[in-house]
């Protein structure tokens, strides 16, 4: 991260450092994109059976989380999500909501979560598998600029100092007091973790439990059934990586728009990041 | 003032944001509906099937299980009762008057009863059924390898693809389930004709007599009901082309994934 330029502001300088490469940036939208509809299309195929098991095979009598519709005592239908054996009633969300005639059906998600809207799990795998490529394609490369550009090891890996001020960081971040001036510069431990975490741990595990999914490969690769105890495991551990995902998405849109967004989407528009340097300005650099 | 600005930026950020939301899934939607985008998509199923082909040798065995891994109740899927009364007449009678007939591009078209059938060489393997849906469900599955069964038609060197014929009608009833597989997988050890589930002859809802075990494919490749097996060159003239009844709803014909 560079200095590009500085303009003097009353005793606060503004200035403004490139904080995201070109490639970064392409690579962000694109990433953006790719998962919103890897996470719709897999609603939809999740929807197909909205349940979830452990081991090699489905024990249909002990699901680990179950969406149905069921009739209660006065013969209303609602919408239950079953967790082990605690259920919830979660009629218009889950198990029972509005289809596209505007009556209510049995469903695991609700329309404007899948992708299609409608059931319609053909098309739901067409959009996933060719997603997933996209995914993987522009995951790799990712890792690859990181590496090789110094992105990974100058900006993104912990280093001694994060993990000491780990718990002093993630307090300021509850008390939503964001790093300003000089500590803007750099990210913070707590993102650096939330972005490795991603990067090496959710995203390498969500894609082998997706192909551990598939017979062919599970044919070629038994240890990943060996792995992830079974392909309905790695059903299971898919779904959870992409609530994770979805977890991080809803946490990262926060931080965002908390931390100065106009600020945050420009960086990620342009590049440029401004940050509130406080030493008196001595020099008056325009744009 | 800059509070309020900064209020009304973020909600015109949420707005912008929401509005994008939908206007994503809106298109997404109305492109699902576009010939061209299954085209589109569908083209990477090419790609992901080369790519398995390219990282899983084609004679690399699906996992088998044990007795103990059998699902107390195997759940029965698609068609469990077939509508169709020439159908139905063979089950009353035990399928004695059942015939499954193999010809095609083959050197010696035959016709084989069940007693035919039950006196070949009979394979017996635990392996997983994977359903689209995305259950599984664990199984002892006993028959006669699919290549000893065309071993004994000989198959010419032109034939390219196995078809499937099977006695489920299906939605009307103007249309019966099909399904095709490739000679290679006609060739595969786990490539199953059987008319056993966990040692038991194949109930009605299993596809009985006989139906079509795979190792390596998803459940809907594996026909049930089979009445007819004929060697082709090419599945396209069949059905609407996609060489199989589901294939033809827009699901891939590799069913790798």
């Amino acid at each position: 991260m560079k200095h590009s330029s500085g303009f003097s502001e009353g005793a606060d300088r503004k200035v403004y450092i490139y904080r995201h490469t070109l490639a970064v940036r392409v690579l962000h939208w694109v990433n953006f994109l790719t998962l919103a509809i890897m996470l719709m299309s897999g609603l939809q195929i999740f929807n197909a059976r909205p349940d979830l098991y452990w081991g090699a095979s489905s024990d249909f009598s002990h699901p680990i989380l179950a969406l149905y519709a069921m009739q209660d005592d006065r013969g209303d239908t609602k919408g239950v999500t079953a967790i082990g054996s605690h259920t919830f009633v979660t009629t218009g969300f889950l198990g029972w909501s509005r289809g596209a005639d505007g009556q209510y059906t049995e469903r695991g998600f609700p329309r404007w979560a899948t992708l299609p809207s409608d059931t319609w799990l053909a098309m739901g795998r067409l959009w996933h598998f060719f997603f997933a490529w996209v995914l993987v394609v522009n995951g790799a490369l990712y890792v690859l600029l990181a590496l090789i550009s110094g992105h990974l090891r100058r900006d993104l890996w912990m280093r001694r100092t994060d993990w000491r001020r780990l718990g002093h960081t993630l307090l300021e971040h509850l008390r939503l007091r964001f790093p300003k001036g000089e500590e803007a510069r750099r990210y913070n431990g707590l993102q650096k973790l939330a972005y490795l975490c991603v990067i090496f741990g959710i995203a390498p595990l969500i894609v082998l439990t997706g192909l551990t999914m598939s017979p062919t490969i599970d044919a070629g690769y038994p240890w990943l059934l060996w792995l992830f105890d079974g392909r309905q495991s790695a059903r299971t551990i898919h779904f959870v990586c992409a609530m994770a995902l979805l977890g991080f998405f809803l946490v990262h849109l926060a931080m965002v728009l908390l931390s100065g967004v106009w600020n945050n989407l420009r960086s990620m528009i342009t590049g440029r990041y401004a940050i509130e340097v406080a030493a008196p300005a001595t020099e008056s650099e325009h744009e | 003032m800059s509070e309020i600005i900064s209020v009304r930026r973020r909600r015109l950020i949420l707005g912008l944001g929401a509005g994008a939301g939908s206007l994503l899934l809106g298109g997404c939607d109305r492109l699902s509906n576009l010939p061209q985008t299954e085209s589109v998509l569908g083209s990477a199923e090419w790609l992901t099937r080369a790519a398995q082909r390219a990282i899983v040798s084609r004679d690399a065995l699906a996992p088998q299980f044990t007795r103990a891994d059998i699902a107390p109740v195997f759940r029965a899927n698609g068609t469990t009762d077939p509508a169709n009364p020439d159908y139905q007449a063979l089950a009353r009678n035990g399928f004695r008057d059942w015939r499954l007939r193999v010809d095609g591009l083959v050197e010696r078209p035959g016709s084989f009863s069940l007693d035919d059938i039950r006196s070949m060489p009979a394979q017996t393997q635990i392996t997983r059924h994977d359903c689209v849906e995305g259950w599984s469900c664990i199984g002892e599955w006993t028959g006669p390898r699919l290549r000893e069964v065309l071993s004994r038609v000989v198959p010419r060197p032109q034939a390219r693809y196995v078809m499937f014929f099977c006695a489920d009608p299906m939605d009307d009833g103007s249309d019966f389930y099909y399904e095709s597989i490739d000679m290679r997988t006609a060739a595969h050890p786990q490539t199953l004709l059987a008319y056993a589930l966990n040692g038991e002859t194949l109930p009605m809802a299993y596809g009985a007599p006989l139906r079509l075990r795979l190792g390596r494919q998803l459940g809907y490749k594996m026909a049930k009901y089979v009445m007819h097996i004929q060697l082709v060159q090419s599945y396209r003239p069949f059905g609407q082309g996609g060489g199989g009844y589901w294939e033809d709803q827009g699901y891939a014909w590799y069913a790798g994934i």
